[in-house]
């Protein structure tokens, strides 16, 4: 069973979250129109992995600017200027801007991985002031702790309650 | 102020916009068509209507790509780095000046396109091997650069549509004519939940901590091509640093001279106000500070090496055939903005508008001034009689680059928040947390 409740201020938003999370009520999900410290804090929200994605397209991008110049080089040894064939300094360049783009492209594909985006299809939001100015907290409980979640909506202050 | 009010103040702008809006678009598509027609007359005709003579092969097209290279930085340094420093004003003008770097990211790319002569092979710049299997020259600057802008112009684009998705999803509950199904499908069914939020936070503070170093690596690279060759006038070692100021205080000039109409077209006075462009204005002069530094330390180098060819040129820079340009521009780049260290012009947005278009046209002379009057005055004495002047072909691409960038800008703010919703209904949450009462009870 899911029960929506919707508040105008996300701070008894989160007191109610909390509560039905250290209660054990239920799954909790949360829409809110700004990112919410308080929000975070009741829901427990840990660091997001989306550094490590970040981190490894960092560190292919890097090795890819060495390694891809050096197979030139070498697929075709051509002298130019008198320099090595191998010239590290220059290639720093191209490892450099293609660290930050594969960087930048990691955490890209992490963020909508995680974040289950592109979402085309599916149910739509549960109300469209999510975006606007209120904020949502959606239960997903067993069906006989219903009561029980929607008294807790309700007395946390919740302006709007659905099933 | 309440979230609602933010969310319909801003959304107001996607609405139908008043006539001046609609002159200002005229105008720019009128620009923006007379350079079509003059690069379609160039590409028909051939390289000889630019103007180009030996020595000076780069002149009006490459002037140009430094110049919109330049503006996207202040772009990124509003939205990347004072985002980093928490510089909570930057707010109000973050989105325009990042949709500002990705369209004059897309104009300058176009001008060594230009600049080509034969522009249906721009595509030998990507790295591949030809049908002789040579690869491209990864030691040459020029290589470097399509990497710098590639890199630059997607990692740009990307951190603007991040910021917009949230804003898109906004625009997508709240307006409801036929843009609402664009809307739907570019919010990639964004819904502001929890895990969304907790993911897209920390990879909008990577890219701010990517674009940053990104940023100064773009105009240092930019100022490679120059600083690499062995002629007098370009190869120097300031010429990194001194290109990324330059770069940030044509772009603070830039944002200004976009503000300051957009603000009046789309009301949004009480979103931008004078406190924003006062900052702006202050940053524009200490970046005005740092490039005539460079300036100075430029000619003092020129001095100092001993080195009659450097002197010469540096003196050509000055009382040579290219000297109205060498004067206006430092006219335009260190006195005129001068004048910003008076409160009262810093606050006086039709002061800050009509100085800021100085800077822009200083900042264009800066890098004519360093590409022609270097190129002119070669290794060869018998090339330096020889004046270049712009043509009418080149003045037409020029003022088709403006037409492009007024244009682009112009859609972009009639349909894509100009503000971020997001960041100010933030801002408004943290500067009134104090007033929002005490933390509700436990349930």
């Amino acid at each position: 069973m899911k029960i929506l409740g919707i508040y105008d201020r996300s701070t008894k938003a989160a007191v109610c979250a909390g509560t039905i999370l250290d209660k054990g009520l239920g799954d909790v999900v949360t829409y809110s129109p700004v990112p919410d410290h308080a929000l975070d804090r009741a829901l427990r929200v840990t660091v997001s992995p989306v550094r490590l994605f970040v981190l490894i397209g960092g560190l292919i991008g890097c090795a890819t600017g060495f390694i891809f110049p050096i197979y030139t080089v070498l697929d075709w040894p051509l002298i130019t200027g008198g320099k090595p064939l191998i010239s590290i300094p220059p290639f720093v360049v191209i490892a450099f801007e293609l660290t930050i783009l594969f960087a930048a492209v990691g955490g890209m594909a992490g963020f909508l991985l995680l974040s289950r985006l592109p979402r085309m299809t599916g149910r739509p939001a549960p109300d469209t002031r999510f975006t606007n100015n209120l904020t949502g907290v959606s239960v997903t409980c067993a069906p006989n702790q219903v009561a029980e979640v929607r008294a807790m909506l309700e007395r946390s202050g919740a302006s709007e309650i659905r099933e | 102020m309440s979230f609602a009010t933010i969310n319909d103040d801003i959304l107001r702008t996607l609405r139908p916009p008043g006539a001046l809006y609609y002159a200002g678009l005229a105008l720019a598509l009128v620009a923006l068509s007379i350079g079509v027609l003059a690069f379609l007359y160039q590409a028909r005709t051939g390289m000889g209507v630019a103007g180009y003579e030996h020595p000076i092969l780069w002149g009006v097209y490459i002037t140009n790509f430094v110049f919109w290279v330049g503006i996207a930085h202040s772009g990124t340094l509003i939205s990347a780095v004072l985002f980093l420093f928490r510089a909570t004003w930057r707010t109000a003008v973050a989105r325009a000046a990042e949709a500002m770097t990705v369209i004059a990211v897309a104009t300058a790319g176009l001008f060594p396109i230009i600049h080509i002569g034969r522009p249906w092979f721009f595509y030998w710049l990507i790295p591949y091997p030809n049908e002789r299997g040579l690869w491209v020259n990864f030691r040459s600057p020029l290589v470097w650069d399509l990497f710098a802008i590639g890199t630059y112009l997607t990692v740009s684009v990307m951190f603007l549509y991040l910021g917009l998705l949230p804003d898109i999803a906004a625009a997508r509950d709240t307006i409801t004519d036929w843009r609402r199904r664009v809307y739907r499908v570019l919010s990639l069914g964004w819904l502001g939940t929890d895990r969304q939020w907790r993911h897209y936070m920390a990879l909008y503070g990577f890219f701010a901590a990517l674009a940053t170093p990104l940023v100064v690596s773009v105009h240092s690279v930019v100022s490679w091509d120059f600083a690499m060759s062995i002629l007098p006038g370009w190869h120097s070692t300031i010429f990194a640093p001194y290109f990324v100021a330059g770069a940030i205080f044509s772009g603070l000039a830039m944002v200004i001279t976009l503000l300051v109409p957009m603000r009046r077209i789309f009301k949004l006075e009480s979103y931008i106000t004078v406190h924003h462009f006062e900052n702006l204005a202050k940053l524009m002069l200490m970046t005005s500070l740092i490039v005539s530094y460079a300036y100075v330390v430029e000619f003092f180098i020129a001095w100092y090496s001993g080195s009659p060819f450097e002197q010469g040129t540096f003196y050509d820079r000055m009382f040579g055939q290219y000297w109205a340009y060498s004067w206006t521009m430092f006219t335009c780049n260190v006195g005129v903005p001068l004048l910003l260290f008076s409160k009262a012009i810093r606050t006086n947005l039709r002061a800050l508008f009509v100085i800021s278009i100085f800077v822009n046209i200083g900042m264009w002379l800066e890098r004519y001034v360093i590409i022609v009057s270097s190129l002119s005055h070669d290794f060869d004495p018998a090339n330096w009689s020889g004046v270049y002047s712009p043509t009418w072909v080149e003045a037409a691409i020029t003022l088709g680059a403006f037409g492009l960038f007024f244009t682009l800008f112009l859609l972009f703010v009639k349909n894509f928040p100009a503000i971020s919703i997001t960041e100010m209904k933030e801002t408004m949450a943290q500067s009134t947390k104090a007033d929002r009462g005490a933390w509700p009870d436990p349930v």
